[in-house]
């Protein structure tokens, strides 16, 4: 239900509409109310609040109540662009106000220096379209600053030696540790590694009108019912209302962004709740869709005057999807850790953010993290260990003994951009409105593999090391299901190779701006929410300038 | 309670079922649990595509007990022995189709009968009461699952004597 003070008419030419209301779309939606300006958020989700978060699993994780459902939206999935694409559950989003932040994990890594200029260390990598940034670690600084102070994150500064410089330390102490995080503490130490507690958006502290953690334990996958967990939802949205200028406008599937003949926008379509079809005019539209569906609308907008999408003229909108490798190892122990208790994460390390490709032959680099974020059925359907009967009396004992003795290892990592990697528009599955369904074709760069292989095999010596009764680990495959949705409409300084230039500002439609995870070039090290939101903040800046100066 | 999509003597297989995947012993199990309330309601709501996949499921596991066992009407009736060889059987079956696992969630409509069955009866032991199932968190008390709604750290064996990240890391420099 919308708690919007303001509420405008489709035909009233706001200043901007915001279309996606999660860790872009929030921080954009709050900056630029914030700064006077008249701002719709249309968000293609429910507006759900914390009296709707409940910890029922069947609603939450398998039905969709707070992610997009393959029923109403399906999506298509193919390795290489000869094949077929099949219709799978291959991504998955938050699609309700707030977006992905109401149910992440809330891992909170700043990138490093590296991830903005791999290129120029590393050189070519082949297979690869590596490229710098155009932007900096030290330009997005104060923003990573900003989203600590201002959304709220917990955790120590100066605990990794591994860490890019800060100007201020974090606005509150970390969350307590859990069983998982001193089990995997002691090994990496024991190890030569430097673990440090995991900085989190996640309140250690009451905060700005919000609760504390209280470790209900439902967390990853859910909504916070006290709003502990700094998604867009809980942090910058009540921030944005209080304007008096955003209205958050919920249940609102925009479908095409419209241009008039000079190739300006003009505002953006939209389907309501009951399907009718509106078009919000604005002087300026912010797309913050996500790296799925960002440049899905893109092409979806295509016209006489923009044949290949919109804001296409370099062929990229859709291109080099980057969904982070990675690997989960499995360990049970003696004792009970009782890590069903409290958020997932509590004990990181970064040892492995840089790694040496002379000695490894492995380019990029990951972290890992110590976590349970298995809720009880999820637990029951995916994390026993291999040959464990599926059903009686030992599948029985199998879930008593093993449910409070559990922990995973995260093992987080790069993945290559490759052109090839990429959502486009299917040319046969329709959604439930008659759009065309989200394809998505992707196949992992091999140094991908090899790195979360690498990984793999470090977190089953740290498992050694922790004394585990048992451990575990599927094999590395390729993936064929994405959350972390970079990418596919990079920002870059040539118009020829990219999307958007350092303003967000798509380089071919003046008053048109995308930012969210497709403005991202290298894909980071796993943890991509936090630089979504800094360069949401930064974006804020830049736009609020352009519009001052009259240049949008 | 009045049973909404199953039969009673549907409802008696389904509870048999549940019963042998998540059996009672010195612990409560699907039974105490209220799986086949939980499965009868899913079928009415969220799992209404699957109600196909239960008739002809339940039809040819008796038709399958028939056999095996003259004499025997139904699923229900079989003894414990001839139930545990039953779902043997059907589980090896449906190996092929592979039990639903992982942390995504997974569309059931393509499942066949076994697979289904056995996601809707761990959902059932194992969802939050106000999903319908796990009565009186008797799944929880299994695993081991504290109802409360919050909780105060230390959580449990390992972290009850930490020192603190700073001491500790003080400590590991002494050795």
């Amino acid at each position: 239900m919308s708690q919007s003070k303001v509420s405008y008419k489709p035909s009233d030419e706001v200043d901007f509409v915001i279309i996606g209301s999660g860790a872009a779309g929030g921080v954009l939606a709050k900056e630029l109310s914030t700064n006077g300006f008249r701002v719709v958020v249309l968000e293609q989700g429910p507006y759900l609040t914390e009296a709707d978060f409940a910890h029922n699993e069947i609603d939450v994780v398998f039905n969709h109540q707070l992610t997009n459902n393959s029923k109403s939206q399906p999506t298509t999935f193919r390795k290489t662009e000869q094949d077929n694409a099949k219709e799978q559950y291959c991504v998955m989003y938050g699609r309700c106000v707030g977006g992905s932040s109401v149910h992440f994990t809330a891992n909170y890594w700043r990138f490093h220096e590296i991830d903005f200029v791999e290129r120029s260390r590393v050189g070519e990598v082949p297979g690869a379209s590596l490229t710098d940034w155009p932007i900096h670690y030290e330009d997005l600084e104060p923003y990573y600053t900003k989203v600590e102070w201002e959304c709220g994150v917990s955790g120590l500064a100066g605990a990794s030696p591994f860490d890019p410089p800060r100007s201020k330390p974090y606005p509150m102490p970390p969350l307590p540790v859990k069983g998982s995080g001193v089990i995997f503490e002691r090994a990496s130490v024991k190890l030569g590694y430097h673990p440090f507690p995991a900085p989190m958006a996640i309140l250690s502290q009451p905060r700005a009108g919000r609760s504390a953690c209280v470790n209900c334990g439902f967390c990853l996958g859910f909504g916070c019912e006290v709003k502990a967990k700094s998604s867009s939802l809980a942090a910058m949205i009540p921030l944005a209302e209080a304007t008096g200028r955003c209205e958050i406008r919920p249940n609102c599937y925009v479908h095409r962004i419209e241009t008039d003949k000079t190739g300006r926008v003009v505002g953006a379509v939209y389907f309501d709740a009951k399907k009718s079809s509106h078009l919000q005019k604005a002087k300026a539209v912010v797309v913050c869709a996500n790296g799925a569906e960002t440049p899905r609308l893109l092409l979806l907008s295509k016209s006489p005057q923009f044949p290949d999408g919109l804001a296409n003229s370099s062929g990229a909108v859709g291109k080099y999807l980057m969904p982070n490798s990675g690997a989960i190892v499995f360990a049970t122990f003696d004792e009970p850790l009782n890590d069903y208790k409290g958020f997932a994460v509590s004990r990181i390390f970064h040892d492995f953010y840089e790694m040496d490709v002379k000695k490894t032959g492995i380019y990029g680099g990951g972290g890992l993290d110590a976590r349970f974020d298995l809720t009880p059925i999820t637990f029951a359907l995916g994390a026993l260990p291999p040959g464990t009967p599926k059903w009686g009396t030992d599948f029985k004992k199998a879930l008593r003994q093993n449910f409070t003795r559990t922990l995973e290892i995260f093992c987080h990592g790069t993945s290559l951009a490759v052109e090839s990697n990429s959502f486009s528009l299917d040319p046969d599955v329709k959604d439930a409105w008659g759009l065309p369904a989200l394809r998505m074709t992707f196949r992992d760069h091999p140094n991908d593999l090899r790195l979360a292989n690498w990984m793999k095999d470090r977190a089953l010596e740290i498992l050694d090391a922790a004394g585990a009764k048992t451990k575990w680990s599927g094999p590395i495959q390729e993936q064929q299901f994405a959350v972390h949705l970079l990418g596919t409409c990079r920002m870059g300084n040539d118009p020829k190779t990219s999307v958007i230039n350092t303003d967000h500002r798509t380089h071919d439609v003046k008053n048109l701006f995308l930012c969210d995870g497709s403005s991202f070039v290298t894909s980071g090290r796993g943890q991509p929410t936090m630089t979504i939101q800094a360069l949401a903040f930064r974006a804020a800046d830049q736009i609020t300038a352009l519009a001052k100066r009259g240049e949008i | 309670m009045k049973f909404q999509v199953l039969t009673p003597a549907q409802a008696r297989d389904v509870e048999a079922i549940a019963a042998q995947i998540i059996p009672t012993d010195d612990l409560p199990g699907a039974h105490e649990a209220g799986v086949v309330y939980f499965i009868d309601q899913a079928l009415k709501t969220f799992a209404s595509e699957s109600v196909e996949t239960y008739q002809k499921g339940l039809a040819e596991l008796n038709a399958m007990a028939k056999e095996k066992y003259p004499g025997v009407k139904q699923f229900a009736d079989a003894s414990a022995e001839q139930q545990h060889a039953l779902v043997q059987q059907m589980s090896a079956e449906a190996e092929s189709a592979n039990l639903p696992g992982g942390r995504r969630p997974q569309a059931t409509k393509t499942l066949n009968f076994f697979p289904t069955i056995w996601q809707h009866t761990v959902f059932g032991f194992l969802v939050d009461p106000s999903g319908g199932g796990n009565r009186d968190y008797v799944g929880w008390k299994v695993i081991g699952r504290d109802p409360a709604h919050s909780f105060a750290p230390p959580f449990g064996f390992y972290d009850k004597d930490y020192p603190g990240w700073q001491k500790a890391m003080e400590a590991e420099e002494k050795k």
